[in-house]
């Protein structure tokens, strides 16, 4: 039961956010000057007008509106069949950056030597941009011939989803792992326990508190990268390239590309949704810091 | 030595431990110590911080390895004695896992051990039957008090019926009224399973309450002062801590824990008055 009343109370709060985000949208449109603030010749305050922030209910009724004049099929069809897509794509790339970074955070926290040599890899990594990755992987993976298998040009996205996803996963699922108390791990090894015993029955279920919010890096991570990878790669059939799309309409019709933004966030909070659940579910047992 | 049919619970010989031996911050923890633990025997080990007792208790866990000396225990190495589980472990944390009921946490030996589900389920229910706790198997250890999560932790130190216990300060964390109760519920335990125990404690009412002999400890570097028998016969109760006996064992081991102390002040003061 407490259960349930916990996914109540955080839905409630969500929904009681987005309503005060809405009223200061709202406000700072019906305040804010028309053209901008401008301060020693930078504009500090946006613009206010109808085309930089139209009105919510404007960017809503769009999704209600064809896509463009004369097609038969309304923004909000579009919108969801592309973030479907992108959600695919980021689920393949979440999956494998999750398998990755445990594999390297198991691997790190078994020899101290791996972890010494690879940590400082897997955090330069990071810095390289993503733009100058997209199109390598996709012209390796064009390359890449294992028997039949042909390489799909969407696994390119999802790859580099998967670059972002794993390094979130990897560091905080490391530090997880070697967060079990001392006495802990006293007790295993005074019952002789081996390193695998260990693993499974103390350092992993130790290590979900940190594997959380790391997760939840890692599930954004891999929208983010994935979204990324169809602009920059020019996928098509994804929320990416109807974000690129829509922007080019900007000045025309201004409330369309928002349309495609929250498509996006609406994909990067079902993914995080899901860990929330694997959360809730993994930690249903333990006392929580935080008492609702 | 021949072999005998009264094989010694632990055997201590010449046991050292230096941490960081040949660094700048060498710890002479343990120092050439001997120390024989008859089956059946409860024997607490006692002294101030820095004497080595919990070194000790480790040592003869096999958690720590012995710089100098051997260890034995039910007549084979600490580490074979560990590998074959011949002793159960409670610390002063309780140390329990949050994510396991009760009743999961005092099967996690048999779990190691690869004991059938079933059989699990059953050892785990008469143990505890043993520390009374009988209808909390499926609670989770932060719903129990303190008082009761060290009961728990006891019943699983206890769950593979090994010969010996070793605990480090067990009641540490409790307060007086539950830590009273819980020396008593110690012995009875004890004295059901008939199992060895070595505790460690820095109370010396309470080492002198549960124990055979109290082990007095003294540090820098860590060894053993003076081995005291206490006589309060095997049937000890409440009135033990108004009996006579008692007050002349506490005592006792007070003056050898005050010897280390007194010896030293001595010396100085002599060294004082040669100095002059």
């Amino acid at each position: 039961m407490k259960f349930v009343r916990r996914i109540a109370y955080r839905t409630f709060m969500f929904l009681l956010t987005l309503v005060l985000l809405v009223g200061i949208w709202e406000l700072y449109k019906a305040t804010g000057p028309q053209d901008g603030g401008i301060l020693f010749g930078a504009r500090v305050l946006p613009r206010a007008n109808d085309t930089a922030m139209p009105h919510v209910s404007t960017m809503f009724s769009r999704y209600g509106r064809p896509e463009v004049r004369g097609s038969d099929k309304e923004i909000w069809q579009v919108v969801l069949s592309g973030a479907w897509f992108s959600l695919r794509l980021s689920l393949v790339g979440f999956f494998l950056g999750t398998t990755i970074g445990v594999g390297l955070a198991v691997l790190m926290a078994r020899f101290k030597t791996v972890r010494r040599g690879l940590l400082p890899y897997l955090v330069m990594s990071q810095t390289v941009p993503l733009i100058a990755l997209a199109p390598l992987v996709v012209s390796w993976g064009g390359k890449l011939e294992i028997g039949s298998f042909v390489w799909p040009r969407w696994l390119s996205a999802s790859i580099l989803g998967t670059f972002l996803a794993f390094f979130p996963v990897a560091v905080g699922t490391l530090r997880g792992l070697t967060s079990s108390p001392l006495a802990a791990v006293e007790l295993m090894s005074s019952y002789a326990a081996s390193w695998r015993q260990t693993l499974f029955k103390l350092r992993f279920p130790a290590a979900v508190p940190f594997m959380v919010p790391a997760l939840k890096l890692g599930a954004s991570g891999a929208v983010v990268g994935v979204v990324v990878a169809e602009i920059s790669t020019g996928l098509k059939g994804g929320i990416g390239r109807l974000i690129i799309e829509y922007a080019r309409e900007a000045t025309g019709d201004p409330a369309k590309v928002f349309t495609a933004v929250f498509g996006a966030a609406a994909l990067g909070l079902t993914m995080s949704g899901l860990v929330a659940f694997f959360d809730l579910f993994l930690m249903r047992n333990r006392p929580r810091e935080t008492s609702t | 030595m021949s072999v005998v049919a009264n094989i010694s619970a632990v055997e201590v010989i010449g046991a050292s431990k230096i941490f960081n031996e040949g660094t700048d911050n060498q710890v002479d923890a343990l120092l050439d110590v001997n120390l024989t633990i008859a089956p059946g025997e409860f024997v607490s080990l006692i002294g101030p911080s820095g004497c080595g007792k919990s070194t000790l208790l480790r040592l003869i866990a096999n958690l720590l390895e012995p710089t100098q000396g051997e260890i034995s225990v039910n007549g084979k190495t600490s580490a074979q004695a560990r590998l074959d589980q011949e002793y159960g472990m409670a610390f002063q944390q309780a140390g329990l896992f949050d994510w396991r009921t009760v009743s999961k946490n005092i099967e996690l030996p048999l779990e190691l051990k690869g004991w059938d589900k079933k059989k699990r389920a059953v050892r785990a229910a008469e143990m505890l039957e043993l520390v009374k706790l009988h209808d909390f198997g499926n609670m989770y250890p932060w719903q129990l008090s303190g008082g009761m999560q060290q009961r728990v932790a006891i019943a699983r130190a206890l769950a593979a019926h090994p010969p010996l216990l070793l605990m480090d300060e067990p009641f540490g964390a409790l307060d007086e009224m539950t830590r009273e109760y819980m020396q008593g519920e110690l012995l009875r335990i004890c004295a059901e399973t008939a199992t060895t125990v070595v505790f460690v404690t820095h109370s010396i009412p309470e080492a002198v309450y549960l124990s055979n002999r109290v082990v007095v400890m003294s540090p820098r570097p860590g060894r053993i002062l003076e081995i005291i028998p206490v006589n309060l016969g095997s049937k000890r109760s409440e009135l033990t801590r108004a009996a006579d006996g008692f007050f002349r064992s506490i005592t006792s081991v007070r003056e050898a824990l005050r010897g280390t102390h007194a010896d030293h002040v001595a010396s100085t003061a002599i060294r004082g008055v040669e100095d002059r």
